[in-house]
């Protein structure tokens, strides 16, 4: 029996995937600079078909990666050459709903945005809102511990997250967390959350809901330098509010999402600051005068507060919709996901700028200003003999200038394939062992996700000039 | 998306396939959007999974069979379209893929008649009407069929309604707002004559002249939609020439109709028609933007309080972007309850010839949305396509609900004239 044949017992044709037109649409997520075709993908639909999946890959060692919606924007859910590619998509159900407990059980593929939709007529919402939530699914939201515009006052994922059922590398089930925040012993479900498809798949959540919040004040502000906005959210912070969101968007960003949506921002703006506050009324109501006064202060020439829900909605959808509109001025781009502490915000645009100059590269920047969450997008054309390069290096530089002032290489995005080369200049090589063994004591062949996250293995990174020697061999490509 | 492929071998409509290519950023926004991916649930049927598998045919790194089942299952409802923020023109790539691969690709002789058939006569209304009774002479043998042959029978009416000929000039009442040509449609007239009277009722009564112009014909949708280029170009040529007069607006009521006209300038790119093809299309407009633009004449109140449910068609919501007119004119109508449809961006499954051409899907999507048009509440939906109207009408009536389908004109003509809405009421 071939090993397709064997893996076939338990996947009929229709979800075991292997012709060349099945496998193509597979080979990348939502970073295109890398890709490669898997040996096979196969498409569960229940916990017991991940692990026949996982054991077939542990009895061959064959690594194999999840995916979810495949939108990961760092080479996470990128296949591996010749491994296997276990689409979660499909087991997307909502297992359980309990308003009393305010709890929701999912499987790996359901969407983020469903979440709050099927709690809504409860008076319930699912908090962690990364711009992919009408997309991307709460398995990958799990694994990359994403976060969203809302998660400076709640919390990124980890903090949403109660408990999972796991199969780990070797195919055994264990569950992790409980329905309780209260819990005894170790927390390897914080462990888990952010371990980006590394340690096992998550085949069901259970998510915290909150109750959704009375009201909302939504500000928009325009400025006519960049600077000025990332000041004006150090003098929001410094006054003591904690606003529900805290978001900036420049004037290519502005371009992009108007272009996209339509959101009426003012389009001469050089930037926008969006703040948000929610909450019960009188409570909003107070510190919205406070706020309202903050931003007057802070250099602003144009002042906008949503009045209804629909200007409140247009206001973030444009936002939301910023990533993936900037496709629109450029034919490629690399999107970074550095972190500063907010204090050096100001600091940190001014000299991402300065490097924007010097590489002749135009860079859009739309961020979680709250929590110091950096989204530079460098625009490149790649069909420019030299300027992905010029990009990659940009990008690279951008990333250790966060590192420099304080901050992290990734605020939600995940390392992937996309960082790995600098994990180095975070985390010490003792720190970086400790990780490796704590991997390695799960999954001794690092089947589950092999070749990300940690950097070497036999994946390229992406800052290194000219082909990898993978690359030549044809294994993998960039396009 | 970078691409490699040689856009000055393709020539002209190279160009606009790579352009497509280019803008898409595989971020998967559509993937919710596109009802193939919410049915099948795999990449290969989803936009972004379109797109990266005609990339790669056009690069010459797959084989056009290995992709083809994929982009057969496309209903080209553009929903992606709606919901990509990186603007990509999802619908003139696959129109124009389609054009490109259809001589390239392998058919059956089978399939080849098939295509042919309905190519030969939906278009046509005389032929159409003749294949109709002959189609109801053949419903003894269908089971006997192979399935390709079944799906168009089961759509058949059992009943034409009677032919009732169009005049070429219909006068407005009282004083003259407007003068428009109208395109009446080719399987629409057969089907459903009413809409047309029933739009024309509307626009004479709102001070609008309409001319029919003589020698129009099919707009060509359906033969481009389904990569038969040349076809469409005849079609299109004709439709060029008669509506070559001064008119304040084109109007179509089938949502179809419009997109295709709408497409000339896609069909007619590096053509020399290009600039009139442009010109006509500017013109055209969906009826109801042209009466929501134009600012209706009072609506007396219904007779009594009714809850209706807007069917967005794909034509009009996605392909067209209109969604607010059809609206704005069902709610001057007094008495009248508007009511969304639960997943309304999602196609019915209609889409043209596609519920001949993969009626499981088609079926599937079909049930979906009539079970959404009940859980909406509604007694009565309407919408502003032929296609919709019989897909929904029928799978409604499938699950043993009866809740009557409108054209969003029968409706309002049905207010004017203050005859009942509803039937056997
Ligand atoms: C336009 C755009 C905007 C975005 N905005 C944000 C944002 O605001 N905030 C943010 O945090 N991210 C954002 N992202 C990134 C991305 O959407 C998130 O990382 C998301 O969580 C990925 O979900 P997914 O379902 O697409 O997962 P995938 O991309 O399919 O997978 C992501 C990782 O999770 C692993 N994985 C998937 N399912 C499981 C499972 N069940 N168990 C274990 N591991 C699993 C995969 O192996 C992979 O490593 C954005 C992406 C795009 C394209
Ligand atoms: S939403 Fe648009 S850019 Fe994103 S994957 Fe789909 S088609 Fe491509
Ligand atoms: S046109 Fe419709 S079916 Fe085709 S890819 Fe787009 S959303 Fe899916």
């Amino acid at each position: 029996m071939t090993l397709l044949e064997e893996l076939g017992r338990f996947f009929p044709p229709g979800r075991l995937l292997h012709k060349p037109g099945e496998l193509v649409p597979y080979e990348s997520d939502a970073l295109t600079a890398f890709r490669a075709r898997p040996l096979a993908v196969v498409l569960p639909e229940s916990h017991e078909e991940v692990v026949q999946a996982v054991r077939w890959c542990a009895r061959h060692r064959i690594p194999y990666v999840a995916r979810g919606s495949g939108t990961s924007l760092s080479g996470g859910s990128l296949p591996i050459d010749g491994g296997l590619l276990i689409g979660l998509n499909r087991m997307n159900k909502l297992l359980r709903l309990d308003p009393q407990e305010r709890i929701a059980v999912v499987e790996p593929g359901f969407i983020n945005l469903q979440v709050s939709n099927a709690a809504a007529p409860y008076g319930l919402y699912y908090a962690p809102d990364p711009s992919s939530q009408p997309v991307s699914t709460i398995g990958g939201n799990l694994a990359f511990n994403s976060g969203g515009a809302h998660c400076l006052k709640y919390g990124m994922t980890s903090n949403h997250v109660l408990g999972a059922k796991v199969v780990l590398p070797d195919g055994e089930t264990v569950v992790l967390g409980s329905e309780s925040l209260e819990n005894t012993g170790p927390d390897w479900l914080g462990l888990f959350v952010g371990s980006e498809g590394l340690l096992g798949i998550a085949t069901e959540i259970t998510l915290r809901l909150l109750p959704k919040p009375e009201t909302y004040h939504t500000v928009l502000a325009a400025y006519d330098a960049l600077e000025k906005a990332g000041e004006a959210v150090a003098a929001v912070v410094a006054s003591g509010l904690l606003p529900g969101a805290m978001e900036i968007m420049d004037s290519l960003a502005i371009e992009a999402a108007e272009a996209a949506v339509r959101a009426g921002y003012p389009r001469e703006a050089r930037a926008l600051l969006i703040v948000e506050l929610e909450g019960e009324a009188p409570q909003v109501e107070a510190e919205a005068r406070y706020l309202d006064e903050v931003i007057r202060r802070s250099g602003a020439y144009e002042v906008r507060v949503a009045q209804s829900a629909e200007e409140r909605l247009k206001i973030w959808k444009g936002r939301k919709a910023a990533f993936s509109a900037v496709g629109r001025l450029s034919p490629d781009y690399i999107v970074q996901d550095g972190v500063v502490p907010r204090s050096r915000l100001g600091q940190a645009l001014s000299e991402i700028e300065r490097l924007s100059a010097r590489y002749g590269l135009r860079v859009a920047n739309v961020f979680h200003a709250g929590d110091g969450n950096l989204h530079p997008l460098i625009l490149y054309n790649g069909r420019v003999p030299g300027e992905l390069e010029r990009a990659e290096e940009l990008a690279g530089e951008i990333l250790r200038l966060c590192v420099a002032l304080g901050g992290s290489i990734t605020g939600e995005h995940g390392v992937g394939m996309e960082k790995k080369a600098y994990m180095p200049e975070m985390f010490s090589e003792a720190d970086l062992e400790a990780m490796r063994r704590i991997r390695r004591a799960l999954d001794p062949f690092e089947l589950s996700n092999r070749g990300k996250m940690f950097p070497g293995g036999e994946a390229p990174a992406l800052h290194q000039a000219g082909p990898h020697p993978l690359e030549r061999a044809g294994i993998i490509s960039r396009e | 998306m970078q691409h490699k492929i040689d856009v000055e071998k393709l020539g002209p409509q190279g160009e606009i396939m790579a352009h497509a290519i280019e803008a898409c950023v595989h971020c998967g926004f559509c993937l919710p959007a596109c009802p193939t991916y919410q049915v099948l649930g795999e990449e290969m049927d989803s936009p972004r999974g379109r797109i990266f598998l005609m990339k790669e045919v056009l690069e010459g790194n797959l084989n056009l069979e290995e992709a083809q089942p994929y982009l057969d299952k496309c209903l080209g409802c553009q929903g992606c379209v709606t919901a990509c923020p990186s603007g990509v023109p999802y619908g003139e790539l696959i129109t124009t893929y389609r054009a490109w691969s259809e001589t390239k690709r392998h058919r059956s002789p089978f399939q080849r008649l098939f295509r042919i058939g309905l190519q030969e006569t939906l278009p046509y209304p005389a032929r159409f009407r003749a294949a109709v009774a002959l189609g109801r002479l053949g419903q003894p043998l269908k089971p006997l069929l192979p399935p390709l042959l079944q799906a168009p029978l089961e759509l058949l009416p059992n009943q034409l309604p009677k032919a009732e000929p169009l005049p070429e000039l219909v006068p407005a009442e009282g004083e003259k707002r407007a003068r428009v040509a109208f395109l009446a449609g080719c399987a629409q007239q057969v089907l459903q004559p009413g809409f047309n009277h029933a739009t024309l009722r509307v626009l004479a009564h709102n001070g609008v002249e309409v001319v029919i112009p003589k020698g129009q014909g099919c707009c060509g949708a359906l033969a481009m939609h389904t990569g038969e280029r040349e076809r469409a170009l005849r079609f299109a040529r004709t439709n060029l020439e008669a509506f070559a007069g001064e008119y304040d607006a084109i109007i179509t009521n089938a949502a179809g109709c419009g997109s295709g006209l709408k497409e000339y300038p896609l069909l007619f790119h590096g053509e020399p028609e290009q600039e009139k093809a442009q010109a006509l299309a500017a013109r055209v407009k969906d009826i109801a933007v042209f009466l929501a633009e134009l600012g209706l004449k009072a609506v007396p109140p219904l007779s009594r309080p009714l809850k209706v449910a807007y069917h967005d068609a794909c034509h009009l919501a996605h392909a067209q972007q209109v969604r607010a007119e059809p609206r704005r004119l069902l709610r001057s109508i007094p008495g009248l309850e508007l009511l969304e449809i639960p997943e309304g961006e999602l196609c019915c499954g209609s889409a043209g010839t596609y519920n001949l051409e993969q009626p499981q899907i088609a079926a599937t999507l079909g049930e979906r949305k009539a079970r959404n048009i009940i859980a909406s509440g509604a007694e009565l939906v309407v919408t502003g396509n032929i296609g919709c109207f019989t897909q929904i009408q029928s799978h409604l009536r499938k699950l043993g609900r009866e809740i009557p389908v409108l054209h969003t004109l029968e409706l309002l003509d049905r207010a004017y004239r203050q005859s009942p809405i509803l039937p056997g009421r």
